[in-house]
């Protein structure tokens, strides 16, 4: 496209009276030669907006404007097939500067010029659409999620693979004599049926849903709209086409083996919540225990065994409480018979609390808080439950005649992550320890199997104990594998109704992929990026940097190690382009030289100080956008350059901007670690990592580490973040000017 | 087959505003009728997430961001839907848009406000402070839009509002609007209401003075709320250097919600922590029947607050709460569970863990679906194309209600899709 450039410059809102409009549209004309520069009293108006809309007529296609912030009046300043710029002198100057001097006017002016030299430099983009993508949807786990997932997006006229490790489908459900009704109410029949085998069938029976059963997926190559998936069943391997992935592999229970000290493993009636399912399963009813198959009528059940327990699982399994209310039900359709349920807090969140009020008005039901302190053998089978601080007196024993440990879950993403964190841990410390372990550790199953060079399934996350979760509170379904979503148990502990929903919902994300991939844009958190990394790979020293850093996985090596996009796996956070130390990575609008050219655009006087700030546009922007609105005044020798994400942060940039004459450099990114709040999950964190190399840089340039600082700040700490700042200025100043102004 | 392609969410909190974005994230139109003049709902009144600590307005704004780039979501605030006639692919859909007397062409200079004369009570803040009659409804709202309360508008001011703007802004003679839209499928999103905390005589609220409920404890410990984040009691603007909580005021209870409302135990955990954190020296205690907080939230949750020996978890009912005249300090009265008897105990401020109402409690706009007594929706009695998500349900917090939105976004692209 050949640009022709339009500058315009709006005065409302109070920047004609912090700014003088006639220099700063002096700098577009004579010191950019942009002679297109129009200045309005109101731009964002019917009437400043037709201005722009006018000169679009004459062929002005690349539009830099000079206002209020890109977060505000986005529909107004939105030009179908232009490059728009939008250049905040509002909330960053006017609203955050003392009005009309020389320090307010040159950051103006310094802002409009780092603008302009982006939409020079830029291009307009065009998105990428791989040939010969498919959308048919992956669905591995033909559990109650993995069905629910496998018809919801038939329902929505996908085609779907499923693929299923048992000769039947149905999963956990199959083991279940009844369910909890799933209804608004609960009241009679407290107990239902599973209805597992019409769910079963229906999905058979669906036209859309090809069904592989005794089946794993062996191998998982390519990206989103484009793998190539093979499917190991029966002794045969078929390869099938797929465009994303719905994982919903659940859980597997707790290892009860560990759980002796609740008599487990010495008694043959004490049994977990699963055998107590397979025993009424299996007597249609009736609990009949193991040791005698005498039917058991006084029933203890012991709630979170191995579970919310340091030696154990540290977790909560969530659908325990009400398992244990339902099989007291089971013993309970004996009418002689009792359940006792002992509990260190009843958790029946919602309005499962009236299924647990039903158990309360049954008096054959006894429910007491109580601290478990043993298990012993009674007489002739049966078993003394002792408890401590219970409702019904300090300690207390009772005798039972079967007891059933509430244990956990487990998310098959467990064992395979551990196993190759540990591979990982044990190849750092060299060839023979990483030989060592892969010959004495038992190969897990995997799950993707990937053909990811960074590895064959989705990466733990700290604190998640296994599960594919994704720390997201506002959104569920990311993992840092794109294309694939985790559904049900495997994503976090749930009930049978909250892993249906979740099912729907990564379902649904599946489909979305997919159409995203057919329309070439990004996936959330940029679902309406057109823009692709597209590497200078001529100049490429196969550092390896950006495939080990990419937080998604996106990046692949050839044998020579010269790294390649799967494209559709990317999320355009520009982590590559952080790490590359040949700053050949490259977005249309976003490249190591766009933003190290306005970096550099920045004047530097000889007797002023200069702070360049890299921001996250997504937390710490809009943190600063509301200092601004607030009228929170910001040191004037600060120029605030937004990146995607910190992570895109490229050394090169602190390294040039020191040499060039900078004071200093600031980095804002998001908070990091166990609770972080980076979008790109990794970035803020890599970008930090970065940062501990810049000593060398440093101490290269013969200046002191305390000119460049990163700070961990959110997006509702804009009361802090003006002090924080001016705080860091502060520190520059006292440092003294940076000894290369002069050169 | 849906005539209709276009989707309709009534109600932009959370739910409404992920079933919305994904939806339209699918290549669908997307209408969000909104009650409230911005997007956002409850979640914009929270300081932060339970169990990662982490500030709400950073998803919301990655939303908003949603929305704007998007270009398929329309939204109307200050909205109500009236009527819903048709069928799954179908519907006729009236709402009726309320004036914010305010247009597209405000740029939120603050000049309307600086101006104006009047004051209204801040319902964002929950009537702690008060903002001008013309007003933003918090420093990150969206739209970033101001609007005119007219119920606090003084009308004998010479319309200084209209006055003090540049850009031709504000129009006081804006009327209701009526409009009409053609929809294929309706997610039903408005969410919850916090239980009137007057109606538990025994605990105070509206009486002592130092009694306030969660959503009140969020907003007064935000950077946006009436004390900038300062967390004081409301008699005398003293630093609570000891606070109780009261879990399940209104919740399990026969009397008032038969239900646990989900959220209150880890939104209580959470505000004994800010207080913990502002006040190195304070002192916190939970009154609690059980502490649910299920999932993945013990070890990182519940456990960090049991190692903190400055908050007390104790289990008991609480039985009354009364006022000491001379000091405002605030006394409860708790049953204790193991020992029976009373206990006595003194605080400087207490926090009612409130529990939630349904939207759809006072407010059955849809009537063609049934609703239990207390007001949630029988999601199985919905007819085909109505969709209802999250709290509407049963109560729920952000992940559940995130996840249930998505799933329904899926259900609603099945009404668009179906041939």
């Amino acid at each position: 496209m050949e640009k022709k450039f339009g500058v315009y410059i709006c005065k409302g809102c109070g920047i004609g009276d912090a700014i003088d409009i006639e220099k700063l549209s002096n700098v577009a004309i004579k010191d950019m030669k942009i002679a297109n520069c129009k200045t309005h009293d109101a731009l964002c108006s019917p009437a400043g907006v037709q201005v722009i809309k006018d000169d679009m007529k004459d062929g002005v296609n690349t539009i830099i404007i000079a206002a209020c912030s890109p977060r505000v009046k986005y529909e107004e300043f939105a030009f179908a097939g232009t490059i728009t710029e939008r250049v905040n002198i509002r909330e960053f100057v006017a609203w955050s500067q003392a009005p009309k001097t020389e320090d307010t006017q040159s950051l103006a002016n310094d802002y409009l010029t780092m603008g302009i030299i982006k939409t020079q430099k830029g291009d307009l983009p065009e998105p990428k659409i791989l040939e010969d993508l498919t959308s048919t949807i992956l669905v591995i786990g033909g559990g109650i999620t993995g069905m629910t997932a496998a018809l919801e997006a038939a329902k929505a006229g996908q085609k779907v693979v499923l693929v299923e490790k048992e000769a039947q489908l149905g999963g956990f459900a199959n083991k279940l004599y009844k369910k909890i009704p799933m209804g608004a109410f609960y009241r009679e029949p407290l107990i239902v049926d599973t209805d597992i085998d019409k769910l079963a069938k229906e999905v058979e029976s669906n036209p859309d849903i090809k069904v592989y059963k005794s089946a794993k997926v062996a191998k998982t190559d390519g990206q989103p709209g484009l793998y190539d998936v093979t499917i190991d069943s029966n002794g045969n391997s078929t390869t099938e086409k797929i465009g994303a992935i719905v994982m919903a592999t659940g859980w597997k229970p707790y290892d009860a083996s560990k759980l002796d000290y609740l008599g487990y493993g010495k008694s043959k009636n004490v049994v977990t919540n699963i055998e107590f399912e397979e025993i009424a399963k299996k007597n249609n009813g009736k609990i009949l225990r193991p040791s005698d198959g005498k039917e058991a009528k006084r029933v203890a059940f012991i709630q979170c065994a191995g579970q919310r327990n340091a030696n154990h699982l540290p977790y909560c399994s969530s659908m325990c409480c009400a398992t244990s209310l339902k099989q007291a039900k089971y013993v309970r359709q004996n009418p002689d018979a009792t359940a006792m349920i002992f509990y260190i807090d009843m958790r029946t969140p919602g309005r499962l609390e009236g299924y647990y009020k039903e158990a309360q008005n049954d008096p054959g039901v006894m429910l007491t808080k109580a601290d478990v302190t043993g298990v012993s053998e009674a007489a002739s089978g049966n078993l003394f439950v002792e408890a401590d601080n219970t409702l019904l007196g300090e300690k207390i024993k009772v005798e039972a005649d079967l007891v059933v440990l509430a244990t956990g879950m487990i998310p098959t993403t467990r064992e395979p992550q551990e196993y190759l964190d540990n591979l990982v841990k044990e190849a750092a410390k060299g060839d023979d320890a990483k030989k060592a372990y892969l010959e004495s550790t038992p190969k897990p199953e995997y799950i993707l199997n990937l053909a990811y060079r960074q590895g064959p399934e989705i990466p733990s996350l700290e604190g998640a104990y296994g599960f594919a979760d994704s720390n997201f509170i506002c959104f569920q379904y990311e993992t840092r594998r794109t294309g694939v979503y985790a559904a049900g148990c495997v994503r976090q502990p749930m009930n049978m109704s909250e892993a249906q929903e979740d099912a729907a919902g990564a379902a649904f994300k599946a489909i979305q992929c997919v159409d995203h991939a057919a329309r070439g844009v990004a996936v959330h958190p940029r679902a309406w990026d057109v823009t692709f990394p597209d590497p200078m790979l001529i100049r490429c020293t196969a550092c390896k940097r950006c495939t080990e850093e990419c937080p998604f996985g996106a990046i692949e090596e050839d044998e020579k190690g010269i790294p390649f996009y799967k494209v559709n796996r990317c999320r355009r956070c520009g982590t590559c382009m952080g790490a590359c130390p040949e700053r050949i990575v490259q977005f249309k609008d976003y490249s190591v030289d766009i933003i190290g050219s306005m970096i550099k655009s920045v004047e530097c006087p000889e007797d002023e100080f200069r702070i360049i700030c890299l921001v996250c546009e997504n937390d710490a922007y809009p943190a600063l956008d509301t200092a601004g609105i607030n009228h929170k005044q910001i040191d004037p020798s600060v120029r605030f350059v937004s990146l995607r994400c910190l992570g895109g942060m490229n050394l090169v940039w602190v390294a040039d901007a020191l040499s060039k004459g900078v004071d200093g450099v600031l980095l804002l990114g998001c908070k990091f670690g166990e609770n972080y709040q980076c979008h790109f999950v990794k970035g803020s964190e890599l970008a930090n990592y970065r940062f501990s190399k810049i000593g060398e840089t440093l101490n290269r340039l013969q200046l002191e580490a305390e000119r460049v600082t990163m700070m961990q700040v959110a997006i509702n700490e804009y009361d802090k973040l003006p002090d924080m700042i001016n705080e860091f200025v502060e520190k520059v100043k006292e440092i003294g000017p940076n000894p290369f102004k002069e050169f | 087959m849906a005539e209709n392609k276009t989707a309709l969410v009534i109600g932009g909190g959370f739910s409404g505003l992920t079933a919305a974005v994904e939806i339209a994230e699918a290549g669908q139109d997307v209408v969000i009728v909104e009650k409230n003049p911005y997007l956002g709902g409850k979640v914009a009144q929270l300081n932060k997430y339970f169990w990662k600590l982490c500030p709400p307005v950073c998803g919301l704004e990655i939303n908003f961001k949603r929305i704007k780039n998007n270009g398929q979501v329309r939204f109307y605030t200050l909205a109500e839907v009236q009527d819903i006639k048709g069928e799954e692919g179908n519907f006729d859909v009236t709402v009726k848009v309320n004036p914010r007397y305010v247009n597209d062409k405000c740029v939120a200079c603050d000049a309307c406000a600086q101006a104006c004369p009047s004051y209204r009570s801040n319902e964002f803040n929950f009537g702690m402070d008060k903002t001008k009659a013309a007003y933003i409804p918090f420093n990150q709202a969206f739209p970033f839009t101001y609007v005119i309360d007219a119920k606090a508008c003084s009308k004998d001011c010479g319309k200084a509002c209209a006055a003090a703007c540049k850009y031709d802004a504000i129009d006081l003679n804006m009327k209701p609007e009526t409009i009409n839209l053609k929809v294929g499928a309706i997610v039903m999103a408005t969410g919850w209401d916090l239980y009137d905390a007057t109606r538990m005589d025994i605990l105070g609220f509206g009486k002592v003075q130092n009694v306030i409920t969660n959503m009140m404890m969020e907003r007064l410990s935000a950077p946006n709320g009436p004390t900038g984040g300062k967390i004081v009691r409301p008699s005398d603007g003293k630093e609570v250097k000891n606070i109780a909580f009261v879990q399940c005021a209104g919740s399990r209870d026969e009397n008032h919600l038969p239900y646990c409302s989900y959220i209150c135990c880890l939104a209580s955990l959470k505000q004994s922590m800010y207080i913990r954190e502002q006040y190195p020296d304070s002192k916190a205690t939970i009154f609690y029947i059980d502490l649910r907080t299920p999932g993945l939230y013990e070890h990182r949750f519940l456990w960090k607050a049991k190692e903190d020996p400055n908050v007390t978890l104790t289990k008991g009912k609480v039985a009354g709460i009364t006022e000491d005249p001379a000091t405002k300090d605030v006394i409860v009265e708790v049953e204790d569970i193991f020992s029976g008897g009373k206990v006595k105990a003194t605080f400087d401020m207490v926090v009612l863990a409130a529990g939630m109402v349904p939207g759809t409690k006072d407010s059955k706009i849809v009537k063609d679906v049934s609703y239990t007594p207390d007001g949630f929706v029988d999601a199985s009695t919905a007819k085909k194309g109505i969709y209802a998500v999250g709290t509407l349900k049963s109560p729920a917090d952000v992940v559940r209600s995130v996840q249930d939105a998505t799933g329904v976004a899926m259900k609603s692209i099945q009404s668009l899709r179906r041939r």
